[in-house]
């Protein structure tokens, strides 16, 4: 046994030590987005935000942590005990499982032993193993809305079934796309792929992959425009009705794991990762290289975040039947668009950034389809009228 | 039988989508850009309260106090109008025949012996005031009352001319005092003021 630990420890404590920054990152990543979000919240809406605990109200996080992990715990009579606990841990689990196969720095694509940004470096199924693991996190939600044994939880956690079930397909025939370019479903290669000068990125010749990627992969994160599985106008609070305290806080750290697993996929698939102007090529391992590529990578992700945390105060939620309008008539055709015209310049060898054009390919489906869409997404089974009060018109 | 009340209702259509809202782009990035306009704007409209305090307008209905007349004493004539008009029953008067070998007193017949007004229990609509025949009792604009117990909160004669002492000293009286005498007896006292004051009432100052 020790002589096995010995053998495999220089390729075990890599693993070990990207696991462990991992863990300790995730719940003070969590804390520290709630506070972010709410300073843009508060900016967006000209309000202050928090600022009273610590400078700037930078305790804050740290203060809202110590009050969840005192609040009571309150188990309502009507739930099934086991689920209950199991779901809300198994959604935070799911969702940092699937940061095993995510690099958060540079890693080469030939790799070499030593601590390398990652858990598991070098998978070749990287991103498959990632879109089926982001698919079980639908798991914990279903699992939550139907152990609290309540209409409105399970009204909320069939609701995020379908929407998880519709949107998974445009997610998937976006990234396809950008497998087919780089040849690999290794996340290492797919960046390697992108790193010659900056319009190599695959966001400057599949501008369409990554609106349908984005649109989906926040639709998987259950964030505000696609927030269906909790309202509070008409499910009360959705699936996590009955939960409270560090129950429902492992729920919410769950979706702040996938704004930032999705936050990380964004700026490897298409903005290329850590390559930056003035940092192509491959990676080279001295440890000043090595940081100034994390930090480009997280500077481009925490652009990404900010970016999602934006959308969240400027647009407003979907209803039930334009989310699935969304998917289904819109994002799936144009996913499916794109795959055809990723083939053609692929198989044709063509000139990649003639791909770029397919962002045309938009605004003319669009503008075609959007009669059709009027009729459809936005007045589903009523004749387009409503009843006034008197006076209103 | 309910086709009577259709005549009442109005159809109205929804607002129809243009291709610009259909493809949903150009609306997102007209929100992203008021989101970031009024993210970058640095005017806020936030209140610091504890910090800064706002200002409260001279009518505002809050503490009471009771006003001390020019010899410093106390105004109230323990007439208990007041205390009958008090909806809320918050006020208790018990009055004491003033005594009349006193210099101090010798211009008046009663006097509150003990004023106590709940001010958990007042509703703070200012009936009182309105009630004073001689401007005794007014509503202050203290408005940040706290307290521990609730005893604290019951605030009896001296705790309320406390009150009148500190909203005079800091300036913070009420409109109604700035503006003269408003009770219906004050001002029948000034058209009437050749003949002789009403026992209990000073001289106008």
């Amino acid at each position: 046994m020790l002589e096995y630990l010995q053998q495999t420890w220089p390729t075990l404590w890599p693993t070990l030590a990207a696991i462990g920054v991992i863990l300790a990152f995730v719940p003070v990543l969590g804390l520290y987005m709630t506070f972010i979000e709410r300073k843009l919240a508060a900016y967006v809406q000209d309000r202050v935000g928090p600022n009273r605990v610590g400078p700037f109200g930078l305790f804050q996080a740290i203060a809202d942590g110590i009050k969840i992990f005192l609040k009571e715990q309150v188990i309502p009579d009507h739930v099934f005990k086991f689920l209950y606990f199991v779901a809300p841990s198994f959604s935070l689990m799911t969702a940092m499982f699937a940061l095993v196969v995510m690099p958060f720095g540079p890693v080469p694509t030939d790799y070499k032993e030593g601590f390398r940004y990652i858990v598991a470096p070098g998978i070749d199924i990287g991103i498959m193993m990632m879109i089926a693991i982001s698919s079980l996190s639908a798991y914990g939600i279903i699992l939550g809305g139907w152990a609290s044994n309540n209409k409105y939880s399970l009204y909320g956690a069939i609701r995020s079934c379908a929407q998880f079930i519709s949107y998974e397909i445009p997610l998937g025939l976006s990234i396809i796309g950008v497998i087919a370019a780089a040849g690999s479903l290794n996340i290492e290669q797919i960046v390697a792929n992108q790193g010659g000068a900056f319009w190599n990125w695959n966001i400057f010749w599949q501008p369409l992959a990554l609106l349908v990627f984005f649109t989906s992969a926040l639709a998987e994160t259950n964030r505000l425009p696609f927030d269906l599985p909790e309202c509070e106008q008409e499910l009360v609070g959705g699936f996590h009705t009955e939960y409270g305290g560090i129950k429902f806080v492992l729920f919410f750290l769950a979706e702040y794991t996938h704004v930032v697993t999705v936050s990380f996929l964004t700026a490897l698939l298409f903005f290329g990762g850590w390559h930056f102007p003035g940092l192509t090529g491959p990676v080279d391992s001295s440890l000043f290289g090595m940081l100034l590529r994390a930090f480009v990578l997280v500077f481009k992700v925490c652009m990404v975040v900010v970016f999602i945390m934006l959308l969240r105060w400027s647009l407003p939620r979907f209803r039930f039947d334009q989310l699935m309008g969304l998917a289904w008539k819109g994002l799936i055709p144009l996913g499916l668009l794109n795959l055809l015209c990723v083939a053609v310049v692929l198989t044709l060898d063509l000139p990649k950034h003639l791909l770029a054009f397919t962002a045309l390919f938009l605004f003319v489906g669009s503008l075609i389809s959007a009669r059709h869409l009027q009729s459809t997404i936005n007045r589903p089974r009523s004749e387009g009228r409503a009843i006034l009060p008197e006076g209103s018109i | 039988m309910t086709t009577k009340k259709t005549k009442t209702i109005k159809w109205g259509e929804e607002p129809k989508l243009g291709w610009k809202e259909a493809m949903y782009l150009p609306a997102i990035a007209g929100g992203l850009a008021t989101a970031l306009k009024h993210m970058f704007t640095v005017k806020t409209t936030t209140r610091q309260y504890p910090e800064v305090e706002p200002t409260i307008p001279q009518n505002y209905r809050g503490v009471h106090r009771l006003n001390r007349d020019e010899e410093g004493r106390v105004k109230c004539v323990a007439c208990y109008m007041c205390q009958t008009a008090c909806p809320a029953n918050c006020i208790e008067i018990i009055a004491a025949p003033a005594p009349k070998d006193d210099p101090y007193w010798k211009d008046r017949d009663k006097f509150p012996e003990t004023f106590t007004i709940d001010e958990l229990r007042c509703i703070y609509c200012g009936m009182c005031e309105e009630a004073c025949p001689v401007d005794a009792i007014e509503l202050t604009s203290i408005y940040d009352l706290t307290g521990f117990t609730r005893q604290e909160l019951i605030f009896d004669k001296e705790k309320l001319l406390s009150v009148y002492d500190e909203t005079s000293k800091t300036g913070k009286d009420p409109v109604r005092t700035n503006r003269g005498e408003l009770g219906p007896a004050a001002e029948e006292a000034k058209t009437a003021s050749q003949g002789p004051l009403p026992p209990g009432r000073g001289t106008p100052g």
